[in-house]
């Protein structure tokens, strides 16, 4: 308890200390605002355009969920039918790969093409990048079940539904949420990323990645700076959730989400 | 070589109907397309009686565990019949337990979670299940460590969690392949005092296979060594020590003259 005050401490000394050096720069070096604003305009700016940083950051938040939510739905299911068969992955497997090497911003104009730009395009975007981490590590989580916990489930007459529910999927949970863990990190920015080319304020507000190209546009560097802490307390928050979540369902029983021992 | 007193194995016409009978099982497996196909098990004739505890030992590759298999239906003999108590291995499975080497336990269940496991997937009411599994929990002495998750105990109640799991079904047969293979001596020693505990009271029929002579001596009525390429039995060793069998049994001069006739005849197997 002391040791991780201690460190709490020390990590926002850091912050502080970088701070500091930021606004003497500035002072120093007479850094015109539009290039470079002080931490104390960034900060006027945040308590100045609070609601509308708050509208962005609840759009892009929104997209980044409904897209990694999607995923997870979309991506175990998938693998549930990859495990049914070694030939399935074979054939199929090798194309998430491809999910995940096709460069998402060379796909997001076509796919405004095909939806229109807006949140569900967004959403779209986030999904597809998603995808592929959670499928692979979903599969892997399911096939590697010990043969002989298989094996006493036969012998118990279990039917195959007892097997996926009591067996498969809880022993594939460590790596579902490997999986997820990873997919939270990249939906955060697959949505932004998505909202730079599709963001639309057809409803008068868009989202994190949307105002960074407005801002810019506009030359208010000190609202793109509000806008980037934003983005980075998001991507924060989904990673903390997803370990809470992590931590709720496996500290029982799984050594990742164990809090490791101290001598 | 001189293998002293035992006798080769020649299957004998049992004068009772047997419990489990093997009657000219061959077993091989596919080799790849380039490959052979390769004899697991030929020709095994056996007959084991009710309630006799018979050990398999015998070099790595003689098919020891594929006989369990067998037994309990896990995979199909290539030639020959297999019946216990009469039935087809499929159809025996509900009288039928397997004890792996691991423990086997859902790590993500709690100890009585597993215990009760069979149980819950044969549908037996909650209360009922957990009143067996209290009653189960206290055969093995691991009425403590009801709420305890498996990573928490040691090898040797995870094997007790794993035997209590086993008796859940009120099984008339126990297969078990080298249950306590990873156990240090003292936690084995008393795993196989235990087992025979529970064996005299529920009067099952076991087949255990293992490498440990001084456990298969302790343990059986009957002691099967058998020799690989193709896998067969070679010899039969009966253990005339009189049960029930103790702490004390280890002491005798008869016990360490059996243990030494079966080391010196599985030696001689796996030189050949």
């Amino acid at each position: 308890m002391k040791s991780r005050m201690l460190t709490a401490l020390n990590a926002s000394g850091v912050l502080v200390g970088l701070l500091l050096l930021w606004q003497a720069l500035i002072w120093v070096l007479h850094i015109p605002t539009f290039m470079l604003p002080s931490p104390i305009a960034v900060g006027q700016t945040v308590v100045s355009r609070f609601p509308s940083l708050v509208g962005s950051f609840l759009i892009t938040a929104a997209a980044a969920a409904g897209g990694l939510l999607a995923s997870i739905a979309v991506g175990v299911v998938v693998a549930l039918i990859f495990a049914q068969s070694h030939w399935l992955r074979r054939m199929f497997l090798p194309y998430t790969i491809l999910l995940q090497t096709v460069p998402i911003v060379a796909v997001a104009p076509l796919i405004i093409m095909w939806v229109g730009a807006g949140l569900f395009a967004v959403t779209l975007i986030t999904f597809i990048i998603c995808l592929a981490p959670i499928i692979a590590n979903t599969t892997q989580g399911l096939i590697s079940v010990d043969e002989n916990m298989v094996n006493l489930f036969i012998m118990q007459n279990a039917s195959a539904a007892q097997i996926l529910w009591k067996l498969r999927l809880p022993h594939a949970l460590p790596a579902i949420f490997t999986g997820v863990r990873i997919a939270s990190g990249i939906s955060v920015i697959g949505a932004i990323t998505g909202e730079l080319f599709a963001g639309s304020s057809s409803v008068g507000q868009g989202g994190l990645g949307y105002s960074i190209t407005y801002a810019l546009a506009q030359l208010q560097t000190d609202y793109l700076f509000a806008l980037v802490f934003a983005a980075t307390i998001l991507g924060f928050l989904f990673f903390f959730i997803v370990m809470f979540l992590e931590y709720y369902f496996l500290h029982n029983w799984h050594e990742s989400a164990r809090k490791t021992e101290t001598q | 070589m001189s293998l002293g007193p035992t006798n080769s194995y020649t299957p004998q016409a049992p004068n009772e109907q047997p419990y489990i009978a093997f009657e000219g099982i061959s077993k091989t497996y596919a080799g790849g397309s380039n490959t052979a196909a390769i004899p697991i098990l030929q020709n095994i004739d056996l007959a084991i009686g009710r309630g006799e505890f018979v050990s398999l030992i015998g070099p790595s590759g003689c098919g020891k565990s594929t006989m369990l298999k067998l037994v309990a239906g896990l995979t199909p003999a290539g030639a020959g019949k297999l019946s216990i108590d009469g039935m087809t291995p499929a159809n025996a499975r509900e009288i039928v337990s397997f004890i792996f080497q691991d423990a086997t336990l859902l790590p993500w269940r709690t100890v009585a979670e597993n215990v009760g496991l069979r149980l819950e997937l044969e549908r037996t009411a909650r209360f009922r299940r957990e009143e067996k599994v209290a009653s189960l929990l206290e055969l093995v002495g691991l009425a403590a460590a009801a709420k305890s998750y498996p990573r928490e105990l040691s090898g040797g109640m995870k094997m007790r969690v794993s035997i209590a799991r086993a008796l859940s079904t009120r099984p008339r047969v126990l297969l078990m392949d080298e249950p306590f293979a990873a156990l240090d001596e003292i936690s084995r020693d008393r795993l196989n005092e235990e087992l025979l505990r529970l064996q005299n009271e529920q009067k099952w029929t076991a087949i255990f296979v293992t490498h440990s002579v001084s456990e298969a001596v302790f343990l059986s009525s009957r002691v099967l060594v058998m020799a690989p390429h193709p896998g067969r039995i070679a010899y039969e060793i009966p253990i005339d020590l009189p049960y029930p069998r103790t702490a004390e049994t280890r002491m005798q001069p008869a016990y360490e003259d059996l243990v030494a006739q079966v080391s010196k005849t599985l030696r001689g197997v796996h030189s050949l």
